[in-house]
């Protein structure tokens, strides 16, 4: 009986994420949809011909935005995992504004802060570059990395590291055999969500980029505005894959591990 | 195999004014059990942290067979320890849990195997080698704690209150096994706890702390015999102080004048007596009491005496029964009266 309700809510649930791309996906393979019709009256290939173009923008600006979002999840994993362990494993003075300084960034309108590294990286060579692009992204995700790794830390007993020493583990080893795949989950959550903030990112990389890097959000809003449904529906959906795909592998890491919290934002109300 | 442990004015500070531990001193000699005990907050995990390697002392030496290992890191100590929580490493399997320390020194394959094998044995736990320590309960989790502890062999074994968590069965079962392995084993060990009869059923040696202080270091039994000073007596369940003065042989108090068989010194002293050594017969010691209050315990009454202004505990066996207000004859034998250095 329970098992049937779950059921009936699961496919509730997945009608309502997937009934928006139902429209996305008309127009993207359809010729003629006129506006008293409830379905495209002609179909046609257009939208994935646009998307599939040998050498065309569309895999450029593709290539670009998983370049730079693969490289800003690693980088604010490289330098939240640290600020994590320190934040959510110790207590310390001070760590409150710490804290608050971490958390700058995303307080600030990016737009404020982001004109003035934009002079910053026109002196320094970075402007207009896919690096200074990648940089600029760093300024929203590493906050969240950062806080989310946090609570990772907050959440888990420090003492395991402790254990791990007295049975003749180095500070090193116990990081790599102990702390590392303890935390692993958690790390692979924050690494998506900073992938996913570079991934939507428009006004930073048309700034930093100045039209020079072309990503993906990029050419959606110039479709977007460009009167051409179809060929903004057909980038939508290359737009909203990695985002589906994101979920679907957070929610795996996300199950609660046997017994305790192995979810990595049940403690964020905590620091 | 297991060592001689030694600290030497041992002290810690954690903030400028907050004294965690001061001027340890004591003993364990190579294959002694001897429980830390205290209220909480009395410095004894931060002793034990301190031999283990995790804490450094703000002063004071550890010496391991004679050899200072203050400056020496825990991984290169020998020093297992097992903590108030299992803290298993949840993403390892039972057998990648106790084999952790084999691993982390290099031992090779085949050897531990066996040694983990051997290990999950001794401690009853064969079979559960392919389990996750969230599918265990929480006496099973301690007991592979204690495995992953054993298996590196040990030459200090460090026990942090591990069987607090548990419920009073399990305790008492683990406890016998703690036990029966440390004496198997001869390893040298130091028990925390704030039980005071797990420290008497468990250790060969009892060093009593309060406030990082040093109380008493003796045996079970010289807590209850001759304790050092009214705290220690106290927490032993002596709740009986009568003062008086010392006189060549006895010592004249508010109940009259007693007789000891240990002399005092002559001078002001405070002399102590287990409730259950109260007796209720006239002879030697004897004044007339009366009955304030009776508890019924089961196999004990608690009766509260009062006399000539005193007032005395008494734990007597139930088949003696007493009223409220019953006029009495007791008596304190001269072997049970201990006097307390003041």
């Amino acid at each position: 009986m329970g098992k049937r309700r779950s059921s009936i809510g699961l496919i509730l649930v997945a009608t309502l994420v997937a009934l928006p791309f139902l429209p996305l996906l008309l127009w993207t393979f359809s010729g003629e949809w006129r506006f008293p019709d409830l379905l495209p009256t002609a179909w046609s290939l257009r939208g994935i011909e646009y998307l599939l173009e040998p050498g065309g923008k569309v895999l450029v600006a593709t290539l670009n935005s998983l370049v730079i979002g693969v490289g800003v999840a690693v980088a604010s994993v490289v330098v939240g995992l640290p600020a994590g362990m320190a934040l959510g494993g110790y207590e310390w003075r001070f760590k409150g504004v710490v804290i608050f300084v971490i958390l700058l960034p995303i307080l600030v309108p990016p737009l404020a802060s982001t004109m003035g590294v934009h002079l910053t990286f026109i002196r320094l060579g970075l402007a207009d570059t896919i690096f200074g692009v990648f940089l600029v992204h760093l300024v929203p995700t590493v906050p969240y990395t950062a806080i989310i790794l946090t609570s990772v830390f907050a959440e888990r007993p420090g003492d395991l590291e402790e254990v791990a020493r007295t049975l003749g583990a180095s500070p090193w080893k116990a990081f790599r055999h102990v702390t590392l795949p303890d935390v692993a989950p958690g790390v692979a959550v924050a690494g998506l969500f900073a992938f996913l903030i570079s991934w939507g990112q428009y006004i930073l990389t048309l700034l930093i980029g100045g039209g020079n890097v072309v990503t993906l959000p990029m050419l959606l809003f110039s479709a977007a505005s460009g009167n051409d449904p179809v060929l903004s529906s057909a980038l939508a959906l290359v737009f909203a894959l990695p985002a589906i795909l994101a979920l679907v592998i957070a929610l795996r890491f996300l199950k609660p591990r046997d017994g305790d919290g192995g979810n990595p934002f049940v403690g964020l109300g905590k620091i | 195999m297991s060592a001689r442990l030694e600290l030497e004015g041992l002290s810690h500070r954690y903030r400028a004014a907050e004294t965690a531990l001061s001027d340890l001193t004591l003993t364990v000699e190579p294959g002694e059990l001897v429980a830390l005990l205290g209220p909480s907050g009395c410095g004894k995990t931060t002793a034990l942290k301190i031999v283990a390697g995790l804490l450094r002392p703000t002063s004071g030496d550890v010496r391991v067979d004679g050899v200072s290992v203050v400056g020496t890191p825990p991984e290169k100590r020998a020093a297992a320890m097992v903590f108030q929580k299992s803290l298993l490493f949840p993403h390892m399997t039972v057998e990648a849990n106790v084999g952790f320390g084999l691993r982390m020194r290099g031992v090779d394959r085949a050897d531990t195997s066996r040694r983990i094998e051997e290990a999950l044995r001794r401690v009853q736990m064969d079979g559960y080698a392919d389990r996750r320590p969230g599918e265990l309960s929480g006496g099973q989790q301690q007991r592979i704690a204690l495995a992953r502890a054993l298996v590196t062999e040990p030459g200090l074994l460090l026990l942090d209150e591990p069987l607090s968590a548990l419920d009073a069965n399990l305790r008492e079962e683990m406890r016998d096994l703690v036990k029966e392995l440390q004496r198997e084993g001869g390893y040298t060990t130091v028990f925390v706890t704030h039980d005071q009869e797990e420290a008497v059923v468990l250790a060969d040696r009892i060093a009593l702390l309060f406030d990082g202080k040093l109380q008493m270091y003796d045996q079970p039994s010289a807590f209850y015999d001759r304790p050092a000073s009214r705290a220690a007596a106290r927490f032993f369940g002596a709740t009986n102080f009568i003062d008086g003065h010392a006189t060549n042989g006895s010592v004249a108090t508010q109940l009259g004048k007693l007789n000891l068989a240990t002399p005092a010194a002559p001078g002001d002293v405070t002399l102590t007596i287990r409730p259950e050594a109260v007796r209720l017969e006239p002879g030697e010691n004897s004044f007339a009491a009366q009955v304030v209050s009776a508890v019924y315990l089961g196999t004990q009454v608690h009766y509260e005496l009062k006399a000539a202004g005193a007032s005395l505990r008494a734990a007597l066996p139930p088949h003696i029964r007493l009223h409220v207000g019953d006029e009495i004859e007791a008596r304190l034998p001269a072997e049970s009266l201990w006097p307390l250095e003041s």
